[in-house]
């Protein structure tokens, strides 16, 4: 990563409605993507890293409010009138979702999709040109011109999701958004899909950031990963070097409960994810961490650099200064509470 | 022996109690735009219930009466002090009509409704559950009922029963209209519970097939049915009212009916007389708005599909100490 | 999947309605033949010589055995011939075209105002839901379908014919424009059309105003709840979040995409109504002096016209079945899915 990054996120925080407390999904996040970069975004179920792919896009559900900056061309999107926010949509900025099956609208052809898209962003293309760009940017998805004016429903989900990525590259945005891209397609269709996300930067020159809770996809195809808990970024770095070296606790028990070819025996993290609306105190990681110190339950870590280009929220890392004394004395891991699903 | 017997019967009057409770839940914790047609809806139907059952005291005549004290009423006459809603062309008082009318109206709707809910229901569990050549014909026989106009049904049996007494004929007609729709309310609902897995359970615990549509399959369906049965009541009002304006209704002998008054009206709107049919007609869509509202009011609140969610609103404080664009307070050694 | 034809799916079709023709035409027979007393001299009145009701009885078949009677009935529908009616000797065919023409035409402007005032109500009340727009909509509906169309006929007479004198009501068309208008299809709109003839199609549209928008509103009802329950459900479709990530505007995620997807049902509804339409047709028919099926039925209940009646059941009965498979096919053909 060179020069300034394409999206910056500074400290955005996303909360979503509840008739009591808000469910504090991110909270507190920084991130920076640069460009022709694929950052990878992993963590459990319901730790924050879809909200966060979308809060970037400015695409979230109803009841979901944010708070924070998310710079893109020198502008905070965090904020930005709605028209203005999806004005970038398509041309500078894509999402991808996860079920292909019910993206598509089932009463209009494909060729219909297209030429919408291309419409709504360049109003002065002729037919011939929006018939051209759209068959062009399905070829290389795989996809033949001669099911061009074919209806959704007459293709299957792996073809449908390499729709959706065409139609979201059609307009050649400079970031795509994919949230779990491949969760509900079979393996083999999921590494047809990967290579072309993996690809993106070589062909398109898109940045991209994976949001998966599979942490191979992210070995293979990513050139930088976020790990996520609870809302927060709890490790940041080179995806190889994170994997190798992990520094923090979660990172390393996420690469244990990993099923390979290797695998000998099953491991899971104990205990469930956190109550995103109550929020354990200090580390939010602490209840399940199996190197927790005195501190971990006190005070919540500050963010650290254990390496140039690497970022830890953990206070193995230090900083010593900030630690309390006794703070490092070690702790049995707290008996299992009942879980409360976020 | 006899001490568990009776406080086993006292435990299930207990869980009865609170099954009770569990279903009328959603109906207590109703909000917003549904809860309000709910309520508005109750208060309508209630209002004219009270009507029904209290006519002989709230009316201040009967609904044939055209004279008092050997005085015979004025004809046709304005709404005045004396007939807050004028009278009609046989002397006799608007209102007095449209009060008993109300008790018409209910009558003739609650029986048929409870006729057509008696042979239905029972008909749609029976053929849902056990399915066959039963059902096949069964379904065949009500799907083509069902396509057909209601008003038309109506009119043919009570053309054919014209000989009956009134109220019954009407409500038989009505019946027959109404008994398709229980039916194939109910068969379905029994087709989709049928296959659920506690119901599966059960028949292989060798339950028989009566207890098991007894226990299960029928509590499921019934929940279904009040909206149904409100909704319907809604309609069955305007059908009796049809009935009363073609002439197929009750005999003006045994009661005031409201659509037979409006019958008898147009020939008055010539003569630009307005009293005689604008408030029998009120009277029909102030109670028909009344029982639909109740009726989709219930739908909303026990149809958890159409419900909304509320969201909170909320602020975003202060971030709380130790966020991560804090500078440690001691330098980190190189 | 693909390409199933469309003509192999109305045959489909249509093969699968017969036996529910069947059933109906037979209850329609059986039905007239249970009823108490004897036919013909209900319908005669009673003060008839004898002789001739023999001989009424003779020709119209009453007295060979019910079997036969029920195949002669059957041949008959196949062959077109519905009967000739007992108290005025009028061939049932010709009540058909003549007053089935005059309720097309009610029912058709019926329903055009029915599905105009339905759609656009229930689509902004879809759009802007739980806003004072949308409460406004929906209980206009709801009060509008509890409203008798005999009732708000009487009030719409009142109101526009009595009171302000705009329009009349009663009746199809004046007897001016009826002895002037040439008979073409029956249809006196399309007739007047054909003929050029303006003064006759201005007078049979003031005649049409109250009876269609009358009967028209209070079937509108429907609409607008159906309609709005589409624009509510379909605007949660994903493919709706997936167009507004691809930043189309709002207005053309809601027209181009929610409208027309929640449209869809709309043909199936228009058909699954005819059956209320053509029950309410009976009675703004019958309340505005309408020369159409209906008014003719309620006529021959009145006389007790067994013949007559019958003939008019099972008319009623084809229509709707027929309705019933046009709505599939134009369903099949608007959603492509749908085509077994």
């Amino acid at each position: 990563m060179s020069g300034e990054p394409l999206l910056s996120v500074r400290n955005l925080r996303v909360y979503y409605g509840t008739p009591g407390r808000p469910v504090r999904a991110v909270d507190g996040v920084s991130l920076d993507i640069g460009e022709a970069e694929v950052v990878g975004l992993v963590g459990e179920s319901g730790c924050g890293k879809s909200t966060l792919g979308r809060g970037v896009i400015g695409l979230l559900p109803e009841g979901a409010r944010a708070h924070g900056e998310v710079v893109y061309g020198g502008r905070n999107l965090v904020g930005l009138p709605p028209k203005a926010l999806r004005a970038l949509r398509g041309p500078e900025l894509g999402l991808i979702f996860q079920e292909p099956m019910t993206r598509l609208n089932p009463l209009m052809r494909i060729s219909d999709h297209f030429r919408e898209t291309l419409e709504q962003h360049e109003r002065r293309l002729t037919n011939r040109e929006i018939r051209r760009r759209s068959l062009e940017t399905l070829g290389r998805m795989g996809i033949p011109p001669t099911r061009f004016r074919q209806y959704p429903h007459e293709f299957s989900g792996g073809m449908r999701q390499r729709i959706m990525i065409a139609l979201a590259l059609v307009l050649r945005p400079k970031l795509l958004v994919a949230d779990e891209p491949t969760t509900s397609l079979d393996v083999i269709v999921e590494g047809q899909i990967l290579a072309l996300l993996a690809d993106l930067k070589r062909n398109f020159s898109t940045s991209l950031i994976l949001v998966t809770h599979n942490l191979g996809i992210v070995a293979e195809s990513c050139d930088r990963v976020a790990v996520m808990y609870a809302g927060k970024i709890v490790e940041e770095g080179p995806a190889r070097n994170v994997f190798a070296e992990p520094s923090h606790p979660y990172t390393r028990e996420l690469l244990r409960s990993t099923i390979s070819l290797d695998t000998t025996e099953l491991h899971s993290i104990p205990g469930a994810p956190p109550n995103l609306i109550d929020p354990p105190s200090g580390c939010r990681f602490h209840p399940r961490c199996p190197e927790i110190m005195a501190v971990c339950r006190e005070r919540a870590p500050i963010e650290t650099h254990p390496e140039p280009g690497r970022r830890a929220l953990c206070w193995l890392h230090g900083p010593d200064g900030a630690i309390p004394p006794g703070g490092r004395q070690r702790l049995e891991r707290e008996a299992i509470a009942v879980a409360e699903e976020a | 022996m006899a001490a568990v017997a009776s406080s086993a019967r006292s435990l299930r009057g207990r869980a009865k109690l609170l099954a009770l409770g569990r279903a009328t839940k959603p109906i207590r914790e109703a909000t917003g735009i549904a809860r309000a047609m709910l309520w508005t809806g109750a208060a309508i139907t209630v209002f004219f219930v009270v009507l029904a059952l209290f006519a002989s005291v709230i009316s201040p005549y009967r609904f044939d009466q055209y004279q008092s004290h050997g005085v015979r009423f004025a004809q046709l006459a304005h709404p005045s002090a004396k007939h807050l809603m004028g009278t009609t062309v046989q002397s006799t008082d608007v209102m007095a009509r449209v009060i008993w009318g109300a008790q018409t109206e209910l009558k003739v709707v609650v029986i048929a409704l409870a006729m057509a809910l008696t042979i239905g229901v029972p008909l749609g569990l029976i053929s849902g559950y056990f399915g066959g050549l039963l059902d096949r014909l069964l379904v065949l026989l009500m799907d083509a009922l069902f396509a057909f106009p209601y008003l038309l049904i109506a009119i043919v049996i009570a053309f054919l029963l014209a000989n009956a007494q009134g109220i019954l004929t009407a409500a038989i007609a009505i019946t027959v209209a109404y008994v398709p729709l229980y039916f194939r309310v109910v068969r379905n609902h029994v087709i989709s519970v049928r296959e659920e897995p506690y119901v599966d359970a059960a028949r292989a615990l060798g339950a028989r097939p009566r207890t098991v549509i007894r226990k299960y399959v029928f509590f499921n369906v019934v929940q279904n049915v009040p909206p149904i049965a409100t909704l319907n009541a809604a309609d069955a009002i305007l059908l009796l009212a049809a009935l009363g304006f073609l002439g197929y209704g009750i005999q003006p002998t045994q009661g005031a009916e409201w659509g037979y008054d409006i019958n008898r009206a147009v020939s008055d709107a010539t003569s630009g007389i307005w009293w005689t049919g604008l408030f029998p007609g009120l009277a029909i869509v102030l109670l028909v708005t009344g029982l639909t509202l109740l009726g989709e009011g219930l739908n909303e609140t026990i149809n958890p599909v159409l419900r909304r969610r509320r969201f909170g609103r909320f602020e975003f404080d202060a971030l709380s100490p130790g966020a991560m664009d804090i500078e440690p307070l001691v330098e980190e050694p190189e | 999947m693909p390409g199933t034809s469309l003509r192999t799916y109305l045959l489909t079709r249509l093969a699968l309605v017969l036996p529910m023709v069947l059933i109906l035409l037979t209850m329609v027979f059986l039905l007239l033949r249970v009823a108490p007393g004897n036919p013909i001299e209900a319908a005669l009145g009673g003060h008839v010589p004898a002789a001739y009701v023999h001989q009424i009885t003779h020709r119209l078949g009453f007295d060979k055995p019910l079997y036969q009677q029920y195949g002669d009935y059957l041949w008959d529908i196949l062959r077109g011939n519905f009967g000739t009616t007992i108290t005025d000797n009028r061939p049932l065919t010709q009540i058909i075209t003549v007053n089935g023409a005059a309720t097309l035409e009610l029912t058709f402007f019926a329903m055009l105002v029915a599905v105009v005032v339905g759609v656009l109500v229930g689509l902004v009340a879809g759009r802007y839901r739980d806003t004072p727009l949308d409460v406004f909509g929906r209980l206009f509906g709801i009060v509008v379908y509890a409203t008798p169309v005999f009732f708000l006929g009487l009030m719409a007479q009142l109101v526009f014919g009595v009171w302000l004198n705009w329009l009349p009501t009663s009746d199809q068309a004046s007897p001016l424009t009826q002895a002037l208008l040439k008979t073409h299809t029956n249809i006196f709109v399309v007739d007047a059309i054909i003929d050029g003839n303006w003064s006759a199609l201005k007078d049979i549209f003031e005649h049409l105003a109250l009876p269609a928008a009358t009967l028209g509103l209070t079937t509108a009802g429907i609409f607008i709840r159906l309609i709005r329950v589409n624009v509510i459900r379909t605007l949660r479709d994903d493919y709706i979040e997936a167009a507004r990530a691809r930043g189309i505007v709002e207005r053309s995620v809601v027209f181009h995409h929610a409208f027309k997807n929640a449209l869809v049902p709309v043909i199936t509804v228009v058909g699954l109504n005819m059956a209320l339409l053509l029950g309410g047709a009976v009675l703004t028919e019958t309340t505005f002096n309408w020369p159409g099926i209906g008014h003719a039925l309620v006529t021959y209940l009145e006389n007790r016209d067994y013949t007559a009646v019958q003939g008019i059941i099972v008319v009623f009965a084809l229509v709707v079945v027929a309705i019933s498979v046009l709505v599939d096919f134009i369903n099949a053909y608007v959603d492509p899915r749908i085509r077994y």
